[in-house]
């Protein structure tokens, strides 16, 4: 079995050992080696996202759209919530903006590996691809709602100051929570189906869990509570961004997210590693 | 030569089949454990150890072309993926040194909403290949799957033999140093697996790749591989040349030649028709292994009903070892009324065609009312072999291709210019 010893092996590659519960040596580097795959998956999904569809990449504008003036009508003109200086519907789409990203982002990677059943029983790559190329079509739904903010910005001429810069920050951070929260709900959702229904669920009531529609003032004295969900940090930090900060940051708010998110991705990467060897087996 | 480039030791691969009790939901798992929490162990004997792979050896040398056999649920799959790195090994231990590209399926990962352009790079860089590479190579794959005039029609308006050669071509132009090809010749047309097989050739031979090579054709195996691996039930059965490989396998095959009914284990539950004893005999009823070439071969079926049976039907399918039908026949076919079959043991004879294609065969048997009841089935219960020069139109010595092989008289007339 063992090269002998009077042949030393000159030129021959690696060996690579297959081995029941064999950690991969080399994950990370393979993860590398397959970034070109991961690009293409992404290119695949946005191309084919919008074909056969008669409104197109409309689509990507129109829930936000609509959604910015239901909640406008209903936080502000019914409830009569406060919005400081900045006009409301803009305050509302700077909290839409993260939102729909981190929606996106979570819906389509959590569904990652289901929807690629075919690849992964028949192919061989890090499966962490699947759900880092779903990041991706948010991404580019983000893009487009990103033109209607700055269409509702030029109307009220609000425009953002250098505190601008710093939005990526907060981006990757949403970008990262979901990831987190997604890679744990699509590896179980390859055992359990379940988790497929509690996905639109956990949105839907996130979007009212979370500071979209009204401002974290209104919110002053379950304030450390509130933050645990990392979202709040992220809008939170958008809405500084873009806004002047019209809204202070809540630095001990941001700890907390950013505390909470890099737990659920560790947890949610150690749980995908662990699981991942199955996937086959059991998609 | 350095030594293997494969070894492969004490191989297994266990799955787990459970019966009553699925895990499939959260609310299974869940009522499961508790159940198990407040002592009641009711899952003791619900799962079913099931070993796809058990102690499979061996080893493959640089340059090697490996065909790897056996029946289907052999293990043969399994194995595959296992070396592909798709699925985990149980026990034991694989080393393989070089690049692998792995082959399970043509086209993975095909879009149908993409063109054929966007899809060999897709498709390339799935199974991969380097965008660089793809390119450097793309104009002898599309060269090579002759769909020069379609590459940017979306492959959802293909016809599956393009859709067939584009895929392939893709995987035929990956320069992995080792190549596993799962049973991707059983698709496409005539012309293009020749072709196939052509340049599965020159890599193997041309290019010293390691090839393993997983098919039903045995013909193609006996011409391509060096090396073959028999599987039976998850274990190695052969392994050495290829062509005493394809021997025991035939061997193994022959062995089902005759089937006859096993005494019923004590306790199983009675039935009430079933089918005593299945074989292929000559004109004089002694079982035949094969149907000798010149002369004519006769299916035999013995069959036991405790009651009558009122519109009845005793069916016989012929297939092809890939599981194409080749015909069916059944002893309604000149009548062509179901008929009656009194209580008692009744043997029916079917004289088999002269015309079928040299190879193995697969025998199904029914007795049933159409549309309505089966009261006794055997599925792929006997397999027969055609040998070479059976069929009248072998006489003619010329290289036909078909599943059948009748000899046909033309007509025709000739006209004064």
């Amino acid at each position: 079995m063992s090269p002998a010893a009077e042949h030393p092996p000159v030129t021959t590659p690696p060996e690579l050992v297959l081995e029941a519960g064999r950690a991969e040596a080399h994950y990370w580097r393979d993860l590398w080696r397959y970034r070109e795959l991961l690009g293409f998956l992404a290119w695949r999904d946005i191309k084919v996202r919008y074909k056969q569809t008669v409104l197109g990449a409309a689509w990507a504008l129109l829930q936000p759209a609509v959604t910015l003036v239901v909640f406008t009508f209903v936080f502000s003109r019914l409830a009569k919530m406060p919005s400081g200086s900045v006009p409301y519907p803009l305050m509302v789409m700077a909290g839409l903006l993260p939102w729909q990203l981190f929606a996106n982002a979570l819906t389509s990677a959590s569904g990652s590996l289901v929807s690629n059943t075919h690849l992964i029983s028949k192919v061989y790559f890090p499966r962490l691809v699947v759900p880092l190329s779903a990041l991706a079509v948010a991404l580019v739904d983000f893009a487009i709602v990103g033109v209607l903010y700055v269409a509702l910005s030029a109307w009220w001429s609000c425009w953002p100051d250098w505190r601008l810069l710093l939005l990526p920050a907060f981006m990757v951070l949403g970008l990262l929570a979901a990831l987190g929260a997604g890679l744990w709900l699509t590896a179980l959702t390859v055992r359990f189906r379940d988790f497929r229904f509690i996905v639109p669920f956990l949105l839907q009531l996130g979007v009212f869990l979370s500071p979209v529609g009204f401002s974290t003032s209104v919110v002053p004295s379950w304030r450390l509570l509130f933050s645990f969900n990392p979202m709040v940090a992220v809008i939170d930090g958008f809405r500084w961004c873009l806004l002047r900060g019209a809204q202070p940051l809540d630095a001990g708010g941001l700890l907390v997210g950013i505390l909470v998110t890099v737990l659920l991705l560790a947890t949610g990467l150690w749980y995908f590693r662990r699981t991942e060897k199955g996937f086959a087996d059991i998609i | 030569m350095a030594g293997p480039v494969i070894t492969v030791a004490n191989l297994g691969k266990r799955y787990q089949l459970s019966h009553a009790v699925r895990h499939d939901t959260l609310r299974d798992t869940v009522m499961h454990r508790v159940r198990d929490w407040l002592g009641r162990r009711s899952g003791a004997a619900t799962v079913e150890d099931f070993w796809a792979l058990r102690d499979v050896s061996f080893t493959v040398e640089q340059g090697d072309v490996v065909g790897i056999i056996g029946r289907n649920g052999a293990g043969k799959s399994t194995l595959l993926k296992i070396l592909s790195r798709i699925t985990e090994p149980t026990t034991g231990r694989i080393s393989i040194r070089g690049r692998v590209a792995s082959l399970l399926e043509v086209g993975t990962g095909f879009h149908p909403e993409l063109s054929g352009r966007e899809n060999i790079f897709l498709n390339g860089a799935i199974l991969g290949m380097t965008r660089a590479e793809i390119r450097r190579k793309f104009d002898e794959i599309v060269a090579f799957a002759e769909v020069e005039r379609f590459l940017d029609t979306p492959v959802k308006h293909y016809s599956s033999g393009m859709y067939v050669r584009l895929a392939f071509s893709v995987a035929a132009h990956l320069e992995p140093e080792i190549l596993i090809v799962d049973e991707v010749l059983a698709v496409g047309d005539a012309v293009f697996q020749k072709k196939c097989l052509g340049k599965m050739e020159s890599v193997a031979r041309g290019e010293g790749r390691t090839v393993l090579f997983v098919s039903h054709n045995l013909s193609a195996m006996r011409e391509l591989c060096r090396t073959g691996v028999l599987l039976s039930s998850g274990q190695v059965a052969a392994f050495g040349p290829i062509g005493e490989v394809v021997s025991r396998y035939t061997g193994l095959m022959g062995r089902r030649s005759q089937y006859v009914r096993p005494a019923p284990a004590p306790g199983s539950r009675p039935v009430a028709t079933w089918f005593e004893r299945v074989a292929v005999t000559d004109a004089a009823g002694i079982t035949l292994e094969s149907q000798p070439a010149g002369e004519s071969a006769w299916l035999e079926l013995e069959l036991v009903t405790r009651e009558a049976l009122k519109d009845v039907q005793v069916a016989a399918r012929v297939s092809t070892q890939e599981g194409v039908a080749v015909l069916t026949t059944t002893n309604t076919d000149v009548s062509r009324q179901g008929g009656r079959l009194e209580a008692g043991r009744h043997v029916l004879r079917a004289p088999l065609p002269a015309w079928l294609a040299p190879g193995f065969y697969s025998v199904t048997v029914a007795v049933h009312e159409p549309r309505r009841q089966e009261h006794a089935s055997l599925h792929d219960v006997i397999q027969f072999e055609v040998s070479p020069g059976t069929s009248p139109s072998s006489a003619l010595q010329d290289d036909r291709w078909g599943l059948v092989e009748p000899v046909i008289a033309w007509q025709s007339r000739h006209f004064q210019a």
